[in-house]
């Protein structure tokens, strides 16, 4: 019998998180699992906030994720992650992006962006295993913010035992070949980075 | 073969594999991909029609025929063609014919909810339901057979969770050739003349008799045995979300949900001691089930609209006493209130952005509207809208849209408000994809009824909400062929309209002179405001910056909305990852100290 792994991926329209979703699920599906993904989007636009639910097991039924039972919440954002927090499930793994981005009625000063201590508070109401990512600010260093989804990709690829070759083709057989090696680089970035961030 | 494909794709592939010729739709939220997927094979004729109606039309010629076809829409989609679609159903077909309706369950993207299961039964068509990808492409051949077998269209019915998740799928077939196309000459079957279609009519009551005993043996009818103790009747995703939440039920899953299997119903239902349903939205099966005389609880506690899951599911559940709470339920999150929302705006560079801002700004909108968005006197601009990434300036800082009803509606409410003597200048605003879907006829009616309005069409060159598809505006087909572009201005003119003008998108005093001088016109007006989709952009160049040094904070470029300008604790700033740069520069001309410019290099 194979473990289960649920999945909740969240940030905002625009940063590629349906992408690295199918990507994860694509991983899973080759290494034997059967596996059920399903993203929540306002409507194409960007900027608005974007759940992505990934099933990992060897059966699935409902491709939606139960509140309190997430084994993962990858965040793109921090007020993402907040927002999506009760989907954890007690001692779940969160991986979060160190990025805030204001939506446009913080911008407006119609609400307030919660500060890092109530992020954090509210999250450690369930676990303490939460792992704060650098993930803008190295793949701005690389030169293209596009490529922040395969970064947290290599982050979770650490958690998940699936060999890295099979994530590594899963990967050059969705990306044009014009841009697979900076989002190859943005992966092991990830799946080092997150090796040694303390939690 | 396995691949991991969404119900859509699965669809299409489905489609592909049982050998249809022609695929026609409309894109539209959660369908678009239906037609997208298919229009990668290239020996096969996949289009984007002009709207539903003429897409249904367009595969119920190919029907006609003898070859396969398919015509996908999301659920108001199936409101514009249900004029063909109820003729079709009295017709009949020739080669298989196949309508997809992706309803949108919670209204992730629609106008409104609906259930289209009761069109099947309006229409008296066959209905077939998939409850994941792989059945979305077993059953869209089973669905050609079944269409050909019983001379009937069939309704395929999904929602957004399956068009839109994706599982494995199976490939077990491969292309099976289609029949050359021909046509045999029947008035009787064809020409819907009063006479023929009355003499149709007892056949589709005969035509109900034997699907009725069809789907007695529909193989996607099934029954696994749990406890006796609870029987679940499910169909699509909620069947999914059933089994999450009692794993030791027993369950008559349905693929095949109109006609229902009455036998089958009635042998599951006399081996249980409990008939529940589980459905998403109106209680459909339930009804039907109950009609029989049997009984049956389902929606006393199931939500009856909104998007089930299974934390709703299973809510349900406890409160009917359908199962008893665990003891150890897992201590879940509780929220600070009051979290930010993050609705989907428009985006960074939005050829749209500018002109709402310029109808805010004339129309002194912010006077108009106080912090509850309640209208403190008339208005002296009225703004009539429809459906698109456009609707989006509804919310603040915009607050440019006053009416969305449906495709094309805001021209037809714009002349009704003038010739009910409103006491405002109207204006309507249209995407240009939405304008050849349904606004053009509008167009026609506010010339000939002499309207004195301005009509505003919003040219992206594409049709960007459901994923930037072409339409006849772009002069490329679906398959990426290079084809006719009906070209706007000329066909305003060539409808009557004589002041017809056309504005660069990201000019805002272009802008502001086009909508003063239109609106003080006092013949009717045709605006085209034309920029292209910032998505699209290929390269990005000369982001913009704010120089602190200039700036007194004086909140005008906040007032555009763009969620590139942001303010968090009195820090005013770019974001340079999601500046549109040089393609855009609306902050820059407003900017009274000039204080925002191109990041120097």
């Amino acid at each position: 019998m194979k473990k289960k792994y649920d999945l909740i991926m969240v940030g905002i329209g625009g940063q590629g998180i349906v992408l690295a979703s199918d990507i994860l699920g694509e991983v899973a599906m080759t290494a034997g699992y059967d596996i059920k993904k399903t993203d929540t989007l306002g409507m194409a636009q960007r900027g608005g906030s974007v759940i992505s639910n990934i099933r990992i097991a060897e059966h699935v039924w409902s491709p939606l994720v139960m509140q309190g039972t997430a084994d993962f919440l990858i965040a793109f954002e921090k007020l993402e992650a907040l927002r999506w927090s009760p989907y954890l499930r007690p001692n779940g793994t969160v991986i979060v992006n160190n990025q805030v981005t204001p939506p446009l009625s913080v911008s407006l000063g119609v609400n307030r962006y919660p500060d890092d201590q109530e992020i954090y508070r509210t999250i450690r109401q369930v676990t303490d295993h939460i792992y704060t990512v650098q993930g803008s600010q190295s793949v701005i260093g690389l030169g293209d913010i596009r490529t922040l989804n395969m970064f947290m990709l290599g982050c979770i690829s650490h958690f998940l035992p699936i060999e890295i070759k099979v994530w590594e083709e899963c990967i050059r057989q969705r990306l044009p070949a014009k841009i697979l090696e900076i989002n190859l680089t943005a992966f092991n970035k990830g799946r080092e980075e997150i090796s040694y961030v303390n939690i | 073969m396995n691949r991991l494909l969404s119900g859509n794709e699965a669809l299409a592939l489905g489609a592909y594999h049982a050998g249809v010729k022609v695929a026609a739709a409309y894109p539209g939220t959660p369908s678009t991909e239906i037609l997208e997927t298919l229009a990668s094979f290239k020996d096969i004729h996949a289009e984007w029609s002009t709207n539903e109606k003429v897409a249904l039309e367009v595969a119920l010629g190919a029907s006609y025929t003898g070859v396969r076809a398919i015509a996908s829409m999301k659920q108001v989609g199936l409101n514009v063609a249900s004029d063909p679609f109820m003729a079709a159903a009295t017709t009949g077909i020739v080669g298989g014919l196949l309508i997809v309706s992706a309803d949108d369950p919670g209204i992730h993207s629609s106008q409104n909810e609906q259930d289209n299961r009761h069109y099947a039964r309006m229409a008296k068509v066959p209905m077939l339901e998939p409850c994941d990808s792989q059945e979305a492409y077993d059953f869209v051949a089973l669905a050609f057979d079944l269409s050909e077998e019983f001379d009937t269209p069939v309704l395929v019915r999904t929602t957004t969770r399956i068009s839109h998740s994706k599982s494995v799928v199976h490939i077990s077939r491969t292309r099976v050739e289609p029949k050359p196309a021909s046509f045999t000459h029947n008035t009787a079957k064809f020409v819907m003349l009063p006479v023929n279609a009355r003499s149709r009519r007892p056949l589709i009551e005969e035509r109900l008799v034997r699907l009725k005993a069809y789907t007695e043996t529909f193989p996607y009818n099934m029954v696994s045995w749990g406890s006796n103790r609870l029987g679940i009747i499910s169909s699509g995703v909620a069947y999914q979300y059933a089994r999450e939440v009692f794993p030791d039920a027993s369950f008559l899953k349905l693929g095949m949900t109109y006609p229902l299997p009455e036998k089958l119903i009635r042998q599951f239902a006399s081996k249980v001691e409990k008939l529940i349903v589980i459905e998403e939205l109106d209680p459909f099966l339930q009804e039907n089930i109950a009609a029989l005389g049997i009984r049956v609880q389902g929606k006393e506690f199931v939500p009856r609209f909104g998007e089930l899951n299974p934390d709703l599911v299973k809510k349900a559940a406890y409160q009917a006493g359908w199962l008893e709470p665990t003891a150890a339920e897992s201590k879940k999150i509780e929220l600070p209130p009051e979290l930010p929302p993050r609705p989907p705006v428009l985006c960074p560079g939005c050829p749209h952005t500018g002109i709402f801002f310029v109808l805010n700004t004339i129309g002194q909108r912010s006077k108009l509207l106080n912090d509850q968005g309640k209208s403190g006197k008339e208005g002296n601009l009225i703004i009539t809208g429809d459906i698109g990434c456009y609707t989006l300036a509804t919310y603040p800082p915009l607050q440019a849209m006053d009416t969305t009803a449906c495709m094309g509606a805001g021209i037809g409410q714009a002349l009704g408000m003038e010739k009910a003597g409103v006491n405002a200048n109207m204006v309507a605003v249209i995407g240009d994809s939405t304008f050849i879907h349904s606004g053009i006829t509008g167009l026609v009616n506010a010339v000939y009824n002499q309207s004195k309005g301005t009509i505003i069409i919003l040219d992206n060159g594409t049709t960007a909400m459901t994923g930037h598809q072409d339409h006849p505006g772009t002069g490329i087909s679906a398959q990426g062929e290079r084809t006719k572009a009906v070209d706007l201005e000329h066909l305003a003119h060539g409808i009557g309209v004589e002041d017809v003008a056309v504005v660069n998108a990201f000019d805002v005093r272009a802008l502001r002179d086009a909508v003063r001088k239109a609106i003080s016109s006092p013949v009717l007006s045709v605006i085209i405001v034309r920029g292209a989709c910032s998505v699209q952009l290929r390269t990005r160049s000369g982001q913009r910056a704010i120089d602190m040094e200039k700036c007194d904070k004086c909140g005008v470029c906040l007032k555009l909305g763009c969620p590139a300008i942001q303010k968090l604790d009195e820090n005013l700033y770019i974001d340079f990852t999601l500046c549109a740069g040089n393609a855009c520069t609306l902050c820059e001309q407003l900017c009274p100290k000039k204080a925002i410019a191109p990041i120097a290099p």
